[in-house]
């Protein structure tokens, strides 16, 4: 039996185990409600938050005060959008976003569509980079948000966040960012970058399942989202998840710990199955952007043969992966992300993405090389396309 | 997921290739929607001496035209004609809803190839009378 090799990184990651211990105080030990505060139990809880809250907020340079608790990366998002548009639709009614968004974004601004926003979705180079000019010129009076993904989950591509900001700025319009993807990969920096509001998500960086954050900038005019009790200055109510805050917080913590070593390391990894797969494999493109992009993505299309089944091959030899095409997702298109970088439908879906972690080794590389070479041959083998 | 016998058919597909001088070659499905199937038919004395196929596609569009061709391999035209994409889950042990359409498409390959016999030989088949290899194209994607 081989190795077993997870390397479907952006769906999720496994917990560290610093976090797990972290966490386990908060179940039986340091139980109590941070809202009880007159003893001893309920104090401690707090104080687990708050030091998380305050590991978030330097790790993104923000203030402490600026940071609240979500169940995650699809609920910042939609609080994100949601949120800005109900409170400023006095001054408009119109959100520029990215035809490579997030579904969490994607289906939130369609919802909204219903309440008489209108959406600009904004087109991506055959890289997935926006273009600032369409940017601009898509600005009107009555745009009230702009909401672009800091990295994106497929392709990896980083986008220009500080120039989107400043151009945000320009125009007094509220810019958030869905960074659940480029937590721990980039450096995030929401003063210099000109972030309104950005989410972030914990299982993406070692972290908890259910738990994230939303940061808004202070003075930021944004609906509360859940509406109970006083938690999160009111903003987002519910009794806290304490042991999940504070393995995000830990995973933060070691996430800003380790940046350049553990990103240098995921770097070194990445251009090395990226060039193993060009050298070994014809006919293969690479999505997402050469060298813009984030440090554990990698992100091919092989012609002529079908993603599923190469992901099946890939379970037999033990290696997790994930794939944009459509019988993989269960609808009837492939990826909406490869599909917007202008790939045509056959190409798109043959992809597979590999997204890296510190477990794996350069030896890991040279297997996944090999098997991914034998996998595409024997498809192709089996394919009637380019004969 | 997919059954023992799905799973057998897509790492073991039996009748893999391209054949030459085929007596009838059908081909359905398009890159659109992410499959496609190919089948060649070796007809003798109106028996399927032998049948490869060749498919792009996901695990259980491999796995359907695999099976499809063992079920129709050494029988009568008027037997292949007759096979149904039921027959084909029934002998897979089951497909997910989602990938009915697999086997629907192996089905329509195999009368397709059936059809470009009957063109090429001038005869007709009964139970092709009304099948016309274009209309797959219409289909869209399932
Ligand atoms: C870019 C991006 N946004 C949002 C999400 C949703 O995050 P969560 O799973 O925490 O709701 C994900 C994770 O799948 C993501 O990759």
């Amino acid at each position: 039996m081989n190795k077993k090799l997870y390397l479907d990184n952006a769906a999720t990651t496994k917990v560290k185990k610093e976090v797990i211990e972290e966490m386990k105080e908060y179940f039986d030990v340091m139980y109590g409600n941070p809202s009880s505060q007159l003893y001893e139990l309920g104090r401690k809880s707090k104080e687990a938050i708050e030091k998380a809250r305050k590991e978030v907020a330097d790790f993104i340079n923000a203030d402490e005060k600026e940071i609240y608790f979500t169940a995650g990366g699809s609920e910042s998002d939609n609080w994100a959008i949601k949120g800005v548009a109900f409170a400023n639709k006095n001054k408009g009614n119109h959100i520029i976003t990215t035809k490579i968004e997030h579904h969490a974004v994607l289906h939130t601004c369609e919802y909204l569509e219903k309440f008489g926003f209108e959406t600009t979705y904004l087109n991506v180079d055959q890289y997935g980079m926006i273009n600032l000019e369409e940017l601009k010129q898509s600005i009107r009076p009555e745009t009230i948000l702009i909401s672009v993904m800091f990295a994106n989950n497929e392709i990896g591509t980083i986008q220009p966040i500080e120039q989107i900001g400043e151009i945000a700025k320009e125009h007094g319009i509220i810019f958030h960012t869905d960074a659940v993807q480029a937590l721990g990969g980039v450096r995030i920096d929401v003063k210099k970058q000109h972030i309104d509001l950005l989410s972030v998500s914990a299982h993406k960086v070692g972290g908890p399942k259910g738990i994230g954050a939303m940061y808004i900038k202070k003075g930021v005019k944004i609906d509360n989202f859940i509406h109970g009790g006083g938690q999160e200055r009111g903003k987002r109510a519910g009794t806290e998840g304490v042991q999940n805050i504070a393995g995000f917080g830990k995973a933060v913590e070691l996430a800003a710990k380790n940046f350049d070593e553990h990103n240098d390391y995921l770097i070194k990894l990445r251009t090395k199955l990226i060039e193993g797969i060009k050298a070994n494999i014809p006919d293969v493109v690479l999505n997402g952007h050469p060298t813009n992009r984030l440090p554990n993505n990698v992100n091919f299309s092989y012609k002529y043969v079908e993603g599923e089944a190469i992901l099946l091959l890939l379970d037999m030899e033990g290696i997790a992966a994930s794939s944009g095409s459509a019988c993989t997702s269960g609808s009837l298109d492939p990826s909406h992300v490869l599909l917007a970088t202008g790939l045509d439908h056959g190409t798109a879906h043959g992809s597979i993405r590999f997204t890296l972690s510190d477990e794996i080794t350069e030896e890991d590389i040279d297997f996944v090389v090999e098997t991914m070479r034998a996998i595409i041959s024997r498809l192709r083998e089996i394919s009637p396309l380019n004969k | 997921m997919y059954t023992e016998t799905v799973m057998d058919h897509f790492r073991n597909p039996r009748n893999v290739g391209h054949m030459e001088n085929a007596d009838g070659v059908g081909q359905v499905g398009n890159v659109k929607c992410g499959d496609i199937m190919k089948i060649y038919l070796k007809i003798n004395d109106e028996i399927i001496e032998d049948v490869k196929f060749e498919t792009f596609g996901c695990g259980s569009a491999i796995a359907s035209s695999s099976m499809a061709t063992e079920l129709i391999k050494g029988k009568s035209i008027d037997e292949a004609v007759e096979l149904s994409n039921k027959a084909v889950i029934e002998a897979l042990g089951g497909l997910p809803p989602v990938k009915v359409h697999c086997s629907v498409l192996a089905e329509q390959a195999i009368k397709s190839a059936l059809y470009d016999y009957a063109q090429k030989t001038n005869k007709t088949i009964k139970g092709l009378e009304n099948f016309n290899p274009e209309d797959e194209e219409e289909f869209g994607c399932h």
